[in-house]
């Protein structure tokens, strides 16, 4: 009963709260009633006037797109000059009729126009309709001779961008479009958005956004009742985006482009101690210029049916197996880690007594064989025997330790390009994480020779080359000029780092991390070994690129060939023993080869390769030759650009 | 007769159709046909996106209200705490997951709707508070024992929402909260004491206001300080309203809000472009609709017998009266823009969504509101 006594004073509490709180809720509602009299009736007026006057609207105006530069401040991708017609629709008072008389001047056809009408829908009635953003001279005169009778019509000087170097430069510059709703979600875009801006849609452009976009303009009209503008009052200019300066010498870039002219492949040339991209190209390519206005439906078709797919950027997003170039990098890990003397002989017999591992036959690429091999020469004449050997003594792990090290089975420009692919340099934890199987001797054994699972990139591959090259330091690549790094200081520290004692850091050897510009081996000697076996090969007889050496120490390099198979080659291809013009293209190897050059005091690595062009010797070494002989020519000229005094030796 | 039915507990179907409290459903559809139009005119006379969506969530969620209302009222009483748990774990997911849109982070992405769990949170509160102040006596209402466990509920969420950061959400939350108890009978002087301690701690509360906020305050007290920065919402809210007059410029000829001078006019400044278009006549009925719809919620609260629906419905119009508040007086320059919608009438999912779940809530206290429910 007491309990129930409670009760029912908590019921009155509750209720004598609630009216009180309904009191107060009375009130407040009060207040809000009657300030709504005050600004809708007393000062109905007042707020009025304020309305009418209140009428300014704004217009934003495009930003020109900051332009792109090579090393030599040469323009890659400029802004220029476009003729397009704009209809302000808050002017237009029949839009068919305006629409029709557009069309009979300047010759719409009838899919554009209901593309037009589309576009229309989507916009505010005071919005402005591009039309048309790329008329040519002839149809904009025509438009300002009848301009007095289109309502509405602006005739527009405009900007659009141009790319000078077309197909030269696509893969790495990129090109713009129209912005996608995906586009318009990122920050950058979205702050500084206006209807018809381009925006970036790969390579430079596309991850610079940022730098290009530059602030859009404000123009404020005044305007009346319905709309129209009276006069303009403010102007707060539009500020162009800023320039990107890129470390590619444009003249390199397009004879490496050139060279490559009907083939499908990459050539890749990097400075092998500042890391500097010098040229990337891809092939085939195509042209950025189309895709500014829309590309039309036959071009489009015709880039993506082709069967060498020039959309792909071969040499970021291009994976091949580095076949014998690898093998430097094999070597040089054998020596490093202690498995083997430089001077132990091994024989190969050639196709009838080949390599044996537990009933399986592994083959050298000479059906004759090469006869008693040491290191040295095993790398010249790239003797498959004796790399299996090796790679069997050292073990895929500690292998792909060094092969990491140097720059493979990880992306080489960060996010720069969104394509840009990791390669992958397989370990036995990796094949358990990722096909859940162990791994196999058989598998070390062909991971020797650059086949098997191992995967990488032409960027990647004349990264491990220039890293080599440089005396094993490592490097940071890089395509947008670096201005925070003196590379003066670095060139000359790493030149004059006689440095060899052994490192005495616990697992040294083992550590994957190693600082940019910090040496990366354990004993200098090894590389020096590695470097003149490498000059072994393209200097001297037997070597495998024997034929495109240069004579004149000027020009004198020393490189790899490498010859990636794309299947399993059978014992009846040995007896068939083709040529390579007479397999399917499909069927053929890639070509290969990567050099770094001049041989004394060297600068610049290059990897070159051809897709199913055969063997590196016969294919991929000449272009290598060729275009060698022009980086150094123009290698003086670029140390003085770069206010350097490092000369040539 | 009325005893047997209740002491069965058993009520037929035609008897919970005749329980129902038809008024407050034909001022919710009223309200939210009114929306409609008003949302349907921020788009420029088009019946396109926002109208579409708005339309299609209301049907939704005025169907979901309707099956809900017949949910018995000690169901919702036995899974408070329950709400008032999810209601923290989706404003912790907000906090790690939640997606971002103009510098705040509110919403979870459930593909159909990004909702905002703050909203949800509202009704969540609410029901717990309800449930907490039925079970104690009230002898026990004023022992610190009783008084500390509520107030960590209450910060708990306030806390978490402010960190998206939302200031006003936060702010309304801890409104209802602080409704409830102030219901249940806490001795006034705590009140008082409490908003003295406000008044004098005002200084520091505002030097950790983001700088937006800061702004966003200062402005409120002289609007012309930045006419065309911070204080231009309020200017223009203010000309819109003002220009409005006794009968409006009429449907889909407000000039302001037409000409894109008002900032998400179909969310927190509906009010406005309502206001502008059908003058101080229609905003006094719009206005009325609200007591209105206020006052029958009360009125289901005070023909229940539980506690914890009586607590639960004056708590909720409580809530509903101050977003009603909040808002208006935010659009009307007399409160610094915090951003609150207006219930029903803006354009958003979630907000409509707790809403509507809170007014079923409602209606099953009146459906069932003999029911009593056990202490325990």
């Amino acid at each position: 009963m007491l309990n129930r006594g409670r009760n029912i004073e908590k019921g009155r509490v509750i209720t004598r709260r609630m009216f009180i709180l309904a009191a107060a809720k009375i009130l407040l509602f009060a207040g809000i009633s009657s300030r709504l009299y005050n600004l809708q009736i007393s000062d109905r007026e007042k707020y009025e006037i304020l309305s009418d006057k209140n009428r300014i609207r704004e217009w934003k105006t495009p930003p020109q797109r900051g332009i792109i530069v090579d090393n030599f401040n040469k323009v890659l991708a400029s802004n220029d000059r476009v003729f397009q017609l704009h209809l302000m629709l808050d002017e237009i008072n029949d839009f068919d009729v305006t629409i029709f008389k557009i069309k009979n001047l300047i010759g719409l056809d009838q899919f554009q126009i209901k593309k037009l009408y589309k576009k229309k829908e989507r916009l505010k009635p005071w919005d402005t309709l591009v039309v048309s953003d790329n008329l040519t001279w002839e149809q904009f005169s025509k438009i300002n001779l009848y301009l007095h009778e289109l309502e509405g019509a602006k005739p527009v000087l405009s900007t659009s961008r141009f790319y000078p170097y077309a197909n030269d430069l696509v893969h790495i510059v990129g090109y713009v479009g129209d912005a996608s709703p995906k586009d318009l979600e990122k920050s950058e875009i979205k702050e500084n958005f206006v209807p018809g801006l381009k925006v970036g849609k790969y390579g430079i452009e596309n991850s610079q956004e940022k730098m290009l976009i530059g602030n859009y303009g404000i123009k404020r009209y005044e305007v009346n009742a319905s709309g129209k503008r009276i006069s303009q009052i403010d102007y707060i200019k539009e500020r162009q985006g800023n320039k990107v300066s890129l470390t590619i010498d444009i003249e390199i870039q397009k004879y490496a482009q050139e060279l490559l002219k009907g083939k499908a492949g990459s050539i890749c040339v990097m400075d092998i101690y500042t890391g500097e991209v010098v040229a990337m190209a891809s092939s085939p390519t195509y042209d950025p210029n189309k895709f500014t206005h829309g590309i039309n439906e036959k071009d489009w078709k015709e880039i993506r049916n082709n069967p060498l797919k020039p959309l792909i950027n071969k040499s970021i997003a291009g994976l091949y197996s580095p076949g014998s170039t690898f093998k430097p990098l094999v070597a040089l890990a054998a020596l490093e880690y202690g498995i083997l003397d430089p001077n132990k002989t091994i024989r190969c017999k050639g196709h009838k007594h080949p390599y044996e591992l537990y009933g399986v036959k592994y083959h050298c690429w000479k059906k004759e064989g090469h006869g008693y091999m040491k290191l040295r020469n095993a790398i010249k004449q790239s003797c498959d025997i004796y790399f299996y050997e090796m790679a069997r003594l050292l073990g895929v792990d500690k292998l792909s330790i060094i092969a990491k090290r140097y720059g493979l089975g990880t992306n080489v420009l960060g996010d720069l390009y969104n394509d840009e692919k990791n390669g992958l340099v397989p370990d036995t934890k990796w094949k358990r994480r990722a096909l859940e199987q162990s791994w196999y001797l058989g598998e070390t054994v062909i991971n020797g020779i650059g086949q098997g699972y191992i995967q990488t990139t032409p960027l990647q591959l004349c990264l491990m080359t220039a890293q080599i090259a440089n005396g094993g330091y490592k490097i940071k690549p890089h395509i947008i000029k670096d201005d925070t790094i003196n590379f003066k200081n670095v060139i000359n520290k790493i030149k004059l780092d006689e440095s060899n004692f052994p490192l005495h850091e616990r697992n040294y050897l083992d550590d994957i991390n190693v600082k940019y510009y910090q040496r990366m081996y354990h004993n200098k000697s090894n590389i020096n070994f590695v470097l003149d076996a490498m000059f072994g090969s393209t200097n001297e007889q037997y070597g495998t690129s024997y034929r495109s050496r240069y004579d004149n120490p000027k020009y004198q390099f020393a490189g790899k060939t490498g010859t990636s198979q794309v299947r399993r080659i059978t014992d009846l291809d040995r007896v068939l023993d083709l040529d390579t013009d007479q397999i399917e293209y499909k069927k053929r190897d890639h070509a290969l080869y990567v050099a770094f050059a001049p041989y004394k005091d060297p600068r610049y690595a290059i990897s070159v390769i051809i897709e199913h062009g055969g063997s590196g010797s016969k294919v991929a070494a000449p272009l290598a030759s060729k275009l060698i002989k022009r980086i150094i020519d123009r290698h003086k000229l670029r140390e003085q650009f770069n206010n350097g005094n490092t000369s040539l030796a | 007769m009325l005893r047997e039915r209740i002491q069965a507990s058993n009520y037929s179907f035609l008897d919970k159709l005749r329980s129902i409290d038809y008024l407050l459903i034909l001022l919710i559809i009223a309200i939210g046909s009114i929306s409609v139009f008003a949302i349907y005119s921020t788009e420029g006379g088009k019946f396109s996106f926002y109208t579409k969506n708005h339309i299609i969530r209301l049907s939704i969620f005025f169907s979901l209200f309707l099956v809900l209302s017949f949910v018995r009222v000690s169901t919702w009483y036995k899974n408070a705490y329950l709400f008032y748990v999810i209601g923290l774990i989706l404003l912790l997911i907000v906090l790690f997951f939640g997606i971002s849109a103009s510098g705040a982070t509110r919403w979870i992405n459930l593909y159909f709707l990004n909702l905002q769990p703050s909203e949800l949170m509202k009704i969540a509160v609410i029901i717990c508070f309800a449930r907490y102040y039925h079970r104690i006596q009230s002898s026990d209402i004023q022992s610190y024992k009783f008084l500390i466990q509520p107030i960590i509920l209450l910060i708990i969420p306030c806390y978490l929402v402010m960190q998206q950061p939302d200031l006003g959400t936060s702010i309304l939350i801890a409104g209802s909260g602080i409704a409830i108890i102030w219901l249940a009978g806490l001795n006034i002087k705590y009140f008082v004491y409490s908003g003295l301690l406000l008044l004098v701690s005002l200084p520091f509360v505002i030097s950790i206001l983001k700088p937006y906020q800061k702004s966003r305050i200062l402005t409120f007290f002289n609007p012309d300080r930045d006419p065309l920065g911070a204080g231009y919402q309020i200017i223009q809210s203010k000309i819109a309203i003002g220009s409005g007059g006794f009968f409006g410029k009429g449907f889909l000829k407000g000039t302001q809000s037409y000409l894109e001078f008002l900032p998400e006019k179909h969310t927190d400044f509906i009010f406005t472009l309502f206001s502008e278009e059908f003058g101080f006549l229609g905003s006094i009925i719009l206005l009325f609709l609200y007591i209105l719809l206020i006052y029958r919620i009360i009125n289901v609260g005070l023909v229940s017998r539980s506690f914890f629906a009586k607590l639960y419905c004056f708590g909720f119009a409580t809530t509903i009266f101050l977003y009603v508040f909040v808002n208006i007086a935010m659009v009307l320059g007399m409160l610094p823009i915090v951003g609150a919608p207006l219930p029903i009438m803006s354009y958003g999912g979630s907000s409509l969504l707790s809403i509507m779940l809170g007014l079923s809530i409602v209606m099953s206290c009146k459906i069932y509101n003999q029911e009593q429910i056990s202490v325990y």
